[in-house]
């Protein structure tokens, strides 16, 4: 979906050549704005991050500087939680992964003859879009809340202690994340599913494959392009997300994530030098990650 | 990418499986179907505690199951800033998405239609939006905010928000522009039809589904868009900062109303246009 789309390579070899003065008025406008609030924003990030405290100033008052030890003190204090992040995003994208794939699966292949029923599953799946994504985190919050019927039904067969918890665990994060970006995993996978040739799948079994060899050697593969996009849909906003993890949502100080620190350092303790390292490196990791993957699931012209 | 040669080959083959083929996944079973529904069925819990919860005859807290009642429903603008909050994130999501999708589609239409130079890095400028964390673009622009002085409100909501946008609108129109037949626009030439003229009466009208699609689109992630926006709303409250600060003392029942009313609306909007599409390719296979 949205990162196979600028898979532009057959795209250049239609476009005519016509007069580039039309096309730069017509890219002028939004390019400009990209670089205005997307790019300029980044570069000043680049440079809050190495600004230093202002000589017997406010809280909150920063000058220009070119403070290494920022990413230091930054990185000395939050490691934890950049690795936790990044450790549950990468849970919660294998989980949705799992979970979605089989949803795609029959959506895509086995509901192909009844296109009424194959829209409205679709429907289903991204009804969630449709309310509120911090309402659907409370909604959890209360169903796992300590009187809610999960929590007592887990302690009335043991699986729980009588004093344990599910809310504010790195569980209900991690549930939180994968529940909340299934959709996202979904779609992707069932845009290249849908147009996955059955043929193939007869042809391993003609051929004695086993269902579980075809599945992997013919099935995966040709569903790669939406297993990359459904992942890293999911990945990276996973990684980001501070609402999951948030304290008043589904988390606790001890789940706390990388986004968590970045708010409350730029909102509440106006430390933005601090809270501009730390999503300079969150942006690296990811894009580092981001790269490494795509190379490897050969994707590579996903821009 | 490994499957495009495959996919291209078969695009105009029937994927019609063979009768025995066909027996075959009849034959294993149920298990995926039963899996999928379960799977909605999951999907639906936190919209079903929602919806039922709008009903609760709560106090502040809306917690505990207390009794049916409809007065949330018809009180729900006597919860201090909730409606107005909602009239912010409707006011924020239109001007925002007029914006992106004016300037998402220009864009889209000179990436499939011309060539120029620095391709390579626009698309790149146009990629990397959509694969940065919103944590990241809110702090990124409440920086730049800073830097420059600008006070933080609707505004800066605003122009934040179009940002976002843009990618996604590049992305769902182009698809359609891609699919658009150039010798419609030739034609409209043939005939003396002036740029404009062509645009408007040839271009603008095929290419409208894939604009409709990208402006719902662009409207739906500015109304939930939670995270961008609270690092650029200064005092100001949209609909999610007003349940985002509500959570730390209680959420009344009041923001189930809006938020089960706004998904009843949207469900309605999508049926529409998915029963409308149906009916379009049911007559489009008539006349053919």
């Amino acid at each position: 979906m949205a990162f196979t789309a600028f898979s532009s390579q057959a795209v250049v070899e239609q476009a005519p050549r016509k007069r580039s003065v039309i096309a730069l008025v017509l890219l002028l406008p939004g390019i400009l704005y990209l670089v205005l609030f997307f790019l300029a924003p980044l570069i000043s990030l680049i440079i809050t991050s190495f600004q230093q405290p202002v000589l017997d100033g406010d809280i909150g008052e920063y000058t220009a500087g070119f403070q290494w030890q920022n990413y230091a003190d930054a990185m000395a204090e939050y490691w934890p939680l950049v690795l936790r992040a990044f450790g549950y995003a990468l849970i919660a994208t294998v989980l949705a992964l799992v979970i979605s794939y089989p949803i795609a699966y029959f959506i895509g292949v086995k509901a192909r003859r009844w296109p009424l029923l194959q829209s409205l599953m679709l429907t289903l799946v991204i009804a969630p879009f449709f309310i509120s994504f911090l309402l659907r985190t409370l909604a959890w919050k209360q169903i796992m809340s300590d009187e809610g019927p999960i929590v007592v039904f887990l302690k009335s067969i043991a699986v729980l202690p009588s004093d344990g918890h599910l809310t504010g665990t790195a569980f209900s994060v991690i549930f939180g994340l994968t529940y909340n970006f299934i959709p996202f995993m979904t779609l992707p996978l069932y845009a290249t599913l849908e147009r996955l040739d059955t043929r193939y799948i007869e042809a391993g079994a003609d051929l004695y494959a086993s269902p579980w060899t075809t599945f992997r050697k013919i099935t995966i593969p040709l569903s790669m392009p939406g297993i990359v996009s459904g992942t890293l849909l999911t990945f990276i906003p996973a990684a980001g997300d501070y609402i999951n993890a948030s304290r008043d949502f589904l988390g606790s100080s001890s789940t706390a994530m990388v986004g968590n620190a970045i708010e409350a350092n730029f909102l509440v303790l106006q430390n933005y030098p601090i809270a501009a390292a730390l999503s300079i490196v969150l942006m690296a990791v990811i894009l580092i990650i981001v790269g490494i993957y795509v190379r490897r699931s050969g994707t590579e012209d996903l821009i | 990418m490994t499957s495009a040669v495959p996919a291209k080959a078969f695009e105009q083959a029937s994927f019609e499986p063979s009768p025995a083929s066909r027996r075959r996944f009849r034959m294993r079973g149920i298990g995926l179907p039963i899996y999928t529904v379960l799977a909605l069925l999951f999907l639906l819990i936190p919209i079903a505690y929602t919806f039922v919860f709008s009903f609760n005859d709560s106090g502040k807290l809306n917690i505990a199951w207390q009794g049916f009642t409809l007065e949330k429903w018809l009180t729900v603008c006597n919860t201090q800033g909730l409606c107005e909050a909602f009239g912010n994130s409707i006011l924020v999501g239109v001007i925002a998405t007029v914006i992106a999708t004016a300037l998402g589609t220009l864009i889209a239409i000179a990436l499939v239609r011309y060539r120029f130079r620095a391709r390579s890095a626009i698309s790149l400028l146009l990629f990397l939006p959509m694969a940065t964390p919103e944590v990241v673009l809110g702090a990124g622009l409440a920086a730049q905010f800073l830097t420059i002085g600008a006070e933080k409100g609707l505004v800066t909501i605003i122009l934040a928000h179009t940002m976002f946008c843009i990618s996604f609108v590049v992305v769902t129109v182009k698809a359609r522009v891609a699919s658009l037949d150039p010798a419609l626009e030739e034609a409209g030439r043939d005939l003396y039809g002036s740029p404009t003229q062509v645009f408007w009466r040839i271009t603008f009208p095929l290419l409208l589904p894939g604009i409709a699609a990208a402006a719902l689109l662009s409207f739906a992630l500015s109304f939930d868009d939670f995270i961008i926006t609270n690092f650029n709303s200064g005092a100001v409250d949209t609909f999610p900062k007003f349940i985002y600060i509500a959570a730390a003392r209680g959420i009344p029942a009041q923001v189930n109303v809006i938020a089960s009313a706004v998904f009843l609306l949207a469900i309605v909007i999508v049926v529409v246009a998915q029963v409308s599409r149906a009916a379009r390719a049911k007559r489009l296979a008539r006349q053919s």
